[in-house]
């Protein structure tokens, strides 16, 4: 009946669950150190050096190695999760205990499922042939990652709606507010990228985002040809990852602690992870979009070879170019400061959406123009 | 009086209101500041620079010959803010010679750095500037006793300061020559 | 059963149990919850479907912006477990619901029920999976989003400029009516 589950269900299915608690960890992995990456950066913006005593023991005593590693801070991750891990939990007794648990699950859940559809790169086969490395390379792909992702306001409103604080409540609020608004936005500066793959003539035509990756391939990056759609896109990904300057679900100054000012101990870092994760997702997003995914430089073929040095060749240009977006995440933070609130509405629906707009029309004449010449007989 | 001047704000520039090249400005600063050189003191092993007249835990000094200066007059026990100076007087014994002349002498001194403030009245206050604040900064301990500094424990923080007067010896000096009170 | 029809039957377990617990639950936000749940389910029976685009849509639009409203709404004009203690007054609109409800059940079962219950499907319905399979080349009977798009802009067009221009006169309604008010409070 369908397709993809094969006769052998179990060794199937195990195989499934094998790769995704894979990609889970590559991705956890990746969140522990994007915080000690945003720790040690902001540390080196403000003239600090950042966290550089934790280490385990007996490593310490490499010689080299281990003095440098331990000046990183590379352990740093470890000892903060053990903290979250073991630190006394503390509900006060006025908050709405269903929810109070729930909500950080329902905030996690739909961070890691948005990376099933990410591709990541390339696998060459001896035969000549070539498969998109994901989990699941689905054809409405990008559609997926909205979807699912716009999942993730709820662990945030119902934090703060079942803490029955109002400080909480006024960060749940704003989260739910501020998704709404930019995700129009964002769904709106992606229409354009797509028209313009999909152009008549084009290979590609349909919402996935390994075509759009691959569309990139030996041309030039999306975020050349469409610049607009990359910035709007870029500014509701900030907003819709909560980060600095939109951060208002928690913007500590007015709201002491927003959504998670109730929140302790593991359940406070099982936010604290889905807020890095979908950082993480996020950057790979627009690398996968604008900035070519994991081919190697606009207008040029990879150079690597066709085989499985070529595919981690791409996988590691990917995953770096990937890191650069997560070091310009932090970089904006410790730049920038926060917007206000009616501001961040403002910008939202008077300057983001018509702009939005107004590029997808402009976008739609160019691609017409190019539909009719293109089927006028020469 | 002075004449009020209104300024008119400029319009603000296309560029201004776009908002962005100012985000890249704002961008380039914090990107070359990464490079700066840090101002962080490794604290445990790097100390900070303490300078001359810094007032840290108060301590008890003996003069270059190695007698205690204090006399148990009481004067700082009784400026104390937040009275943490206990002192209990004792008499110096009359066999040491080289302070025949000094009745007293504390018999335990106790500064409770639990209370203590840091201001340095006791020191100001002290006729035989026999107390200091000095550069020590760090007092820690993992009990409430272990925080009150007996007189042991204050000549042991405090060492020999060099003395400018030898009052002692002075005294001596005069009654030798026939002139004591 | 192989393990598609009991992905079937927990999915539709989930999205009829959610249905009910949201009409039956007193908390509005319990039922919001339950109505998210039910959507979510609706949207994974498309995806057994093989209808991807279907189903992400469902969870784009219904789970992720209009529940989102929902909830902001509840939330913020605080509507209490109260809400619910309202007795119904009217039964008359209660049995005609029941009826019409009752109605479509019967009208969905005699639809695609197995006919002659031999587990083998109604034969006038086709089968989309195989209809795929067949390598038919018709977007007729595709899941591709292109043929929605092609469906959308040719055999619906008019369904869809109706729809448009009816979300137009809200949008209009909307807008005229906030704008008396705020003239109101003006003056």
């Amino acid at each position: 009946m369908i397709d993809w589950l094969p006769d052998n269900i179990w060794f199937s299915v195990g195989l499934k669950v094998f790769f995704a608690l894979v990609m889970v960890g590559a991705v956890m992995t990746m969140a522990g150190y994007s915080v000690l990456a945003e720790r040690k950066v902001s540390a080196w913006m403000q003239g600090r050096v950042g966290p550089n005593r934790t280490v385990l023991p007996f490593i310490e005593y490499i010689p080299f190695f281990g003095p440098l590693l331990k000046k990183l801070g590379i352990f740093q991750p470890l000892a903060d999760g053990l903290k979250f891990l073991f630190k006394e939990e503390i509900v006060p007794g006025h908050v709405n205990k269903f929810y109070y648990y729930l909500a950080p699950l329902i905030a996690l859940v739909p961070a890691l499922t948005t990376m099933t559809v990410l591709p990541f790169g390339q696998l060459y086969w001896s035969d000549g042939s070539v498969s998109t490395l994901a989990l699941a390379d689905l054809e409405v792909g990008i559609l997926f990652v909205f979807a699912v992702s716009s999942l993730g306001v709820y662990g945030i409103a119902l934090a703060g709606w079942s803490s029955n604080n109002k400080y909480s409540f006024l960060g749940g609020i704003r989260s739910s507010a501020q998704m709404i608004s930019y995700e129009l936005a964002m769904g709106l500066s992606l229409l354009p990228v797509f028209l313009w793959v999909s152009v008549p003539g084009a290979q590609e035509s349909g919402l996935s985002i390994s075509g759009i990756a691959n569309s990139q391939e030996g041309a030039a990056w999306l975020f050349m040809v469409q610049p607009i759609s990359a910035l709007i896109f870029l500014i509701a990904l900030f907003a819709e990852t909560n980060r600095l300057p939109f951060d208002m679900p928690e913007s500590e100054t007015d709201l002491v602690g927003g959504f998670h000012t109730e929140y302790g101990s593991f359940k406070f870092g099982i936010f604290f992870v889905a807020e890095y994760a979908h950082i993480v997702i996020g950057s790979a997003l627009f690398v996968l979009l604008f900035l070519g995914g994991w081919h190697f430089l606009p207008f040029m073929q990879d150079p690597w070879p066709s085989n499985w040095v070529g595919s981690l060749l791409g996988v590691g240009w990917f995953l770096g170019k990937t890191f650069f977006l997560i070091f310009f995440f932090i970089w904006i933070r410790w730049t920038l400061p926060r917007f206000r609130y009616d501001q961040v509405m403002q910008l939202g629906w008077t300057k983001l959406l018509p702009l939005a707009l107004a590029n997808l029309i402009v976008y739609v004449l160019i691609v017409t123009l190019i539909d009719q010449t293109a089927s006028l007989p020469l | 009086m002075a004449k009020t001047v209104v300024l008119e704000r400029k319009p603000l520039s296309l560029s201004e209101r776009t908002y962005l090249p100012q985000i890249v400005t704002g961008l380039k600063t914090t990107f070359t500041n990464m490079f700066k050189p840090k101002v962080t003191l490794q604290y445990p092993e790097e100390k900070p620079f303490i300078p001359k007249n810094y007032r840290g835990v108060p301590t008890l000094v003996k003069d270059p010959n190695g007698r205690e200066k204090c006399v148990s007059c009481q004067l700082c026990e009784f400026v104390c803010p937040p009275k943490a100076i206990r002192i209990t007087p004792g008499s110096v014994p009359d066999d040491q010679e080289d302070r025949e002349h000094v009745e007293k002498a504390p018999q335990e001194f106790e500064i409770n750095m639990l209370r203590c403030i840091y201001c340095g009245y006791c020191q100001e206050v002290c006729p035989e500037e026999a107390i200091f604040l000095q550069e020590q900064y760090s007092s820690s301990g993992y009990t409430r006793e272990e925080m009150i500094n007996n007189k042991q424990k204050l000549y042991e923080l405090g060492g020999t300061l060099p003395d400018h007067h030898y009052k002692w010896d002075k005294k001596k000096e005069a009654e030798l020559d026939g002139n004591a009170h | 059963m192989n393990a598609v029809d009991l992905l079937f039957w927990i999915f539709a377990v989930l999205t009829v149990g959610g249905g009910i617990c949201m009409v039956f639950s007193k908390n509005p936000v319990t039922a919001a919850m339950f109505m998210i749940i039910s959507l979510v389910g609706v949207a994974a029976l498309f995806v057994l479907l093989d209808s991807f685009f279907l189903a992400v849509l469902q969870v784009l639009v219904y789970a992720g912006a209009v529940m989102v409203l929902f909830l902001f709404i509840i939330m913020l004009l605080d509507v209490g477990p109260d809400v619910a203690k309202q007795k119904i007054t009217n039964w008359r609109f209660g049995i005609l619901g029941i009826l019409l409800s009752s109605l479509l059940v019967v009208v969905l079962i005699s639809l695609g029920f197995p006919s002659d219950f031999s587990g083998a499907n109604n034969p006038s319905w086709p089968v989309l999976s195989d209809a795929i399979s067949s390598g038919s080349e018709s977007l007729l009977f595709s899941t591709k989003v292109s043929a929605f798009g092609y469906g959308l802009m040719t055999k619906y067009m008019l369904p869809i400029q109706i729809a448009g221009f009816m979300l137009l006169i809200s949008m209009v309604g909307v807008i005229i009516l906030s704008k008396k008010v705020a003239r109101g409070e003006d003056v």
